[in-house]
């Protein structure tokens, strides 16, 4: 009877017990063991990850562009080395080339002091878009008007021939490639008002203006569809063939950074990119480039 | 066999202590990163400061702490009343039958990742605020909602341990006397169960302190201390994982300054509640 009733009956002798006690420890053990020497080679930077593979890492705004471009190149060139497109933001991009953790960085601004030693190749230029909700009656501000919205200047439609709503500025986070060309082209070293929503991507604050009547929101040109309504700045309406006349002025470069000695594989992707080809597919996604 | 049972023992002993380790080294990191900010900035500036502007070097952190606060705040003031109830709901009254789906579903919401919750807050609850409420709809009360939601299943799951663990005898000696279910509830099994629903409350708070992805898909984050539930707002955590990516130099230090903040006003939290439960059990 008391024997039947003990919790761990089976066998008699305590070799198995102890046993099992080791075996439940074991699978903790090689998980605390592949954490290791996970930790211990993170330390050394990789540039190459397995079968050879080119990462490409860096703006968030860039990154849908390079993802169509990898996509496109590993259908063409199935024998190539696959390309690996990562996100995390102009500076991470950055940083990503200057570690060795990327080969090749996307930067959507211009490079900052610590990223000059990098080789940069300008791959296609990107127009900022102002944009309201459709139903908004506003359909051109100038950038005096834009900057004092952003700063908090001016707070309600009615100011700038609106309807008599408060506007709700929606802006990006600091240190994003947008934004901080968009600090850039409209600010001019005012600050974007602390009260101004942040979100934190294109697609979001796409999402917002187009949720919202009252919003206004800057995103890339090639992003705009018809849930939002793009507007003429100074009098220019943002389409492609302006940017390329030079009379839209809301333009910034999209780039990529390297190293000085690039790897053989990473170049033909940079090759690709810049062939008619490349810059085609470029210009069809929305971007502004130079062989047109 | 001695042996083999002491080195057993050891081996279990050092895993046991891993854990504590590599707590120990994450506050360690966090700090040796935030630090420098902290001696830049100074600790008073940064933490009173109400301007953040990274790019011009403001760097003060007292919006998103009044911003995890109130959003805290307004998370349990939604999720305990609602939680409690549910876990009386399911302990006292339901049938077991009742219990045995309700149960189940409710531990199933806590599997829901928070990007969902933040996802249907943000196509649901935002543009409901904005046309019902005014404002950008992007708001503390949008913030609240969904962490009042998402802390449901802690709330619910640990305070209905809690009632259950109210000895049977404790009701039928209530009922024996003329209670009604109501009363008995009330005037025992709840003061009964006050330490195990006080944890639940702190796991919750927990819960809902530490939320970050929901919490920026709703909460609009500017830098401001909100002066309404309709306005907008930026919790530590949000504000972390907002610039984390493109942070260098005094900015990240910055950043993880925040987080020396965070795990600072967590602990104190902590330790309070931890204070008052044992105050309530006596």
């Amino acid at each position: 009877m008391i024997y039947s009733s003990k919790p761990v009956p089976t066998k008699p002798e305590q070799r198995p017990q102890a046993g099992r006690y080791f075996l439940r420890a074991f699978p903790v053990l090689i998980f605390i063991m592949i954490a290791l020497s996970a930790m211990l080679s993170g330390c050394r930077p990789r540039a190459q990850t397995a079968r050879g593979s080119i990462t490409v890492a860096g703006s968030t705004s860039v990154q849908p562009f390079a993802e169509m471009l990898a996509e496109e190149y590993a259908g063409r060139f199935p024998e190539r080395p696959p390309i690996n497109i990562q996100g995390g933001g102009s500076s991470a991009g950055g940083r990503a080339v200057l570690t060795g953790a990327a080969q090749i960085g996307m930067l959507s601004r211009q490079p900052a002091e610590a990223e000059k030693e990098l080789t940069v190749i300008t791959i296609a230029h990107d127009a900022l878009a102002v944009v309201v909700h459709p139903q908004n009656p506003v359909h051109g501000l100038s950038s005096d008007q834009i900057r004092a919205i952003f700063a908090g200047r001016f707070s309600n439609w009615s100011t700038v021939g609106g309807t008599s709503e408060r506007i709700h500025v929606i802006s990006r986070e600091e240190g994003s490639g947008t934004r901080t060309a968009f600090d850039e082209l409209i600010m001019a070293g005012s600050n974007v008002a602390a009260r101004a929503i942040v979100q934190d991507s294109n697609g979001a604050v796409r999402e917002a203006v187009a949720q919202d009547k009252n919003a206004i929101g800057y995103i890339s040109l090639g992003l705009v569809d018809n849930r939002v309504k793009a507007i003429e700045v100074d009098n220019v309406k943002p389409t492609l063939a302006n940017c390329r006349a030079g009379t839209y002025t809301l333009i910034r470069p999209f780039l990529f950074v390297t190293k000085e000695k690039l790897s053989a594989s990473g170049q033909a992707f940079i090759n690709f990119v810049l062939s008619d080809d490349g810059q085609n597919l470029l210009a069809e996604e929305g971007l502004v480039t130079d062989n047109q | 066999m001695r042996n083999k049972e002491k080195l057993v023992e050891i081996l279990l002993t050092l895993i046991g202590l891993s854990s504590v380790t590599v707590l120990g080294l994450i506050i360690l990191f966090i700090f040796k990163e935030g630090l420098p900010a902290f001696a830049q900035v100074g600790l008073w500036q940064f933490v009173t400061g109400t301007r953040w502007s990274p790019g011009k070097n403001l760097l003060g952190i007292l919006p998103m702490i009044a911003g995890s606060f109130v959003v805290t705040a307004g998370a349990l003031v939604v999720g305990l009343p609602l939680g409690l109830g549910c876990a009386i709901y399911l302990s006292e009254f339901a049938t077991a039958k009742t219990a045995a789906i309700l149960k189940p579903t409710i531990e199933l919401l806590a599997g829901i990742p928070s990007v969902v919750f933040g996802f249907i807050g943000l196509t649901l609850m935002v543009p409901f605020i904005r046309n019902f409420f005014g404002g950008p709809g992007f708001s503390v009360l949008a913030s609240a909602l969904v962490l009042g939601i998402m802390i449901l299943p802690t709330m619910v799951s640990v305070s209905y341990d809690a009632l259950r663990a109210v000895p049977p005898v404790y009701r039928e000696g209530m009922l024996a006397l003329g209670s009604t279910d109501w009363q008995a509830v009330k005037m025992v099994v709840l003061p009964a169960a006050r330490p195990g629903i006080l944890a639940a409350a702190i796991l919750a708070m927990g819960r809902a302190i530490g939320e970050t992805m929901a919490v920026i898909m709703v909460a609009g984050n500017s830098t401001i201390i909100p002066t309404s539930f309709l306005d907008p707002v930026r919790t530590l955590t949000s504000n972390i994982a907002l610039e984390m990516g493109y942070a260098t130099g005094l900015h990240r230090q910055a950043l993880f300054a925040t987080g020396v903040v965070l795990f600072v006003i967590i602990s104190i939290l902590n330790l309070t509640a931890r204070v008052v439960v044992r105050g309530k059990t006596r």
